[in-house]
């Protein structure tokens, strides 16, 4: 019931202004493809048989997820702990891992909002199969937990707005940026090759692109095990750090 | 520092700014941790056992925190949710009616008054029925109305059994509803009893006299107690003051506290 509530309160925080957390990011990612599409339609190779900007949605659809996901916990623990209204959930008899999961799966559900959006208003414009919608939902669950989970922590570790603006400016906009979502990373010399093989963002984006595609850069069942691993470390340190109060109970 | 309250005792936590009260009360409400020692509510050990004593505790913060995205009534669901109460609303209905916030159930926290405000952070303490209730500081910016009516409450659930724990720097709220006070300076407890004792004790050893005289000259006369009194008047007389009027002093808590904590 905890846990329940906490979810729901979460849920009815970005449903209540979902100009702002819904149909922006939606328009933010439409832009995206106008222009990316516009410009790079023809000049970059991708999978065979696949127009670039098919190959683009899908990248758009699971980078609206990810950061969607990382902002909607992120920003709900700072903003509580800057207005001190985050005292209500610490007086309750929530358990430190209730706090985490309410904040993650609160997350996966914008992300999930969001990018049903996005994919909603871009599928008309593009020729798009789901061949393999299992991995799909698959990646875009996780990634979404991950990047709901990197939120809980960003939360939890920032005091000011201006720390946790850092943390997305120079921490998870990069790493999305530089996943492959606009290219894929066989067109990138063999250095930027390996590098990408070092960001885990690269495996949620490819990984969902499979899902669309039956075809990747990496084999999904490895892209999702890097996944679930990078989920699984986030987690520890965020229950980890919950339980031992870090900068919420002191 | 060590601290029994009893079951159904409306008590007093007082002390200057910085002595430690509302770190106690944080300690007890689980918000922060202790380094050493520990601290039960209703015999449920905040830290091992904290669901227990999470849900036999309601707290009004000092602070005037609220969550900008919900009505009154939402915020009063969700804090009952948080404590695992689904179906409530009867019971926020009656705490609404008693902090006369029925009128404003469906505004949005943003739109309410300082007062209101503080109103809400007391109606969400007490949405879970807990049996000790502490209130930290909760008459700050309240206006007279509100005060009254909240301090009517407050002693109708203590009458009904509820502990109450109060900390105010209005110290004749104290005085009139605490049966029993410890002052606390730099993190320790310097004085602990009942009120009256307190008053008492203190009324004994220091009062002040006023004296007038014929003449509309003016006298104060400090004295450690009614014995010394007339001597005191006899000195005045012997020096020419033809006494018209005297007013006594009683020693009240805000005495009682200047005087414990400038020691």
């Amino acid at each position: 019931m905890s846990f329940w509530t906490l979810f729901t309160k979460e849920l009815l925080r970005f449903v209540k202004v979902s100009v702002q957390t819904v149909a922006a990011p939606v328009l933010t990612a439409l832009l995206y493809l106008v222009i990316f599409g516009q410009v790079l339609e023809g000049r970059v190779q991708v999978f065979d048989g696949v127009r670039y900007t098919s190959f683009l949605v899908p990248g758009l659809v699971m980078m609206s997820v990810l950061q969607n996901a990382f902002a909607n916990s992120s920003s709900s623990l700072i903003q509580s702990k800057i207005t001190g209204n985050i005292v209500f959930i610490l007086l309750a008899p929530i358990s430190y891992a209730e706090f985490f999961w309410a904040y993650v799966a609160a997350a996966v559900a914008r992300g999930l909002t969001v990018g049903a959006g996005v994919l909603a208003c871009t599928a008309g414009f593009v020729e798009l199969r789901l061949e393999a919608p299992v991995w799909a939902a698959a990646f875009a669950v996780l990634g979404a937990a991950l990047l709901g989970a990197l939120g809980v922590l960003a939360g939890i570790v920032s005091e000011k707005i201006d720390q946790l603006a850092a943390f997305q400016n120079f921490v998870i906009l990069p790493l999305t940026m530089l996943a492959g979502v606009f290219y894929s990373i066989h067109s990138l010399p063999s250095l930027w090759r390996d590098i990408s093989h070092a960001n885990p963002f690269f495996y949620m984006i490819d990984g969902f692109r499979y899902g669309f595609f039956a075809a990747s850069d990496i084999a999904p069942g490895v892209s999702l095990a890097v996944v679930a691993a990078a989920f699984a470390a986030v987690a520890a340190v965020c229950l980890l750090l919950l339980k031992s109060g870090y900068r919420l109970r002191n | 520092m060590s601290l029994d309250i009893e079951q159904g005792e409306f008590f007093g936590l007082l002390g200057p700014n910085g002595a430690g009260k509302t770190t106690l009360i944080n300690v007890v409400a689980g918000l922060a941790r202790a380094d050493a020692g520990s601290a039960s509510v209703m015999a449920a050990d905040v830290t091992s056992d904290y669901r227990r004593a999470r849900r036999m505790l309601g707290v009004v913060p000092q602070e005037l925190v609220f969550d900008p995205f919900f009505t009154v009534r939402e915020t009063l669901r969700i804090q009952s949710g948080y404590f695992g109460i689904r179906r409530n609303d009867a019971w926020i209905d009656e705490v609404m009616q008693h902090l006369d916030l029925t009128a404003k159930a469906d505004a949005n926290m943003r739109s309410l008054s300082g007062g209101m405000k503080r109103r809400v952070l007391v109606a969400q303490a007490l949405v879970h029925k807990p049996p000790v209730i502490v209130l930290d500081e909760p008459t700050a910016g309240v206006d007279v109305e509100l005060r009254q009516g909240l301090w009517e409450f407050v002693r109708r659930l203590n009458r009904d059994g509820h502990t109450i724990v109060l900390t105010t720097h209005y110290l004749e709220e104290a005085e009139m509803h605490c049966s029993r006070i410890a002052v606390l300076k730099a993190g320790r407890i310097v004085a602990l009893d009942s009120t009256r004792n307190l008053l008492q004790t203190f009324a004994g050893s220091r009062i002040s006299a006023r004296v007038v005289a014929r003449d509309g000259s003016r006298h104060l006369l400090q004295i450690e107690g009614y014995g010394q009194l007339e001597r005191e008047l006899a000195r005045l007389r012997e020096s020419g003051v033809e006494i018209a009027d005297i007013e006594i002093e009683r020693a009240d808590l805000e005495r009682v506290f200047l005087r414990i904590t400038s020691e």
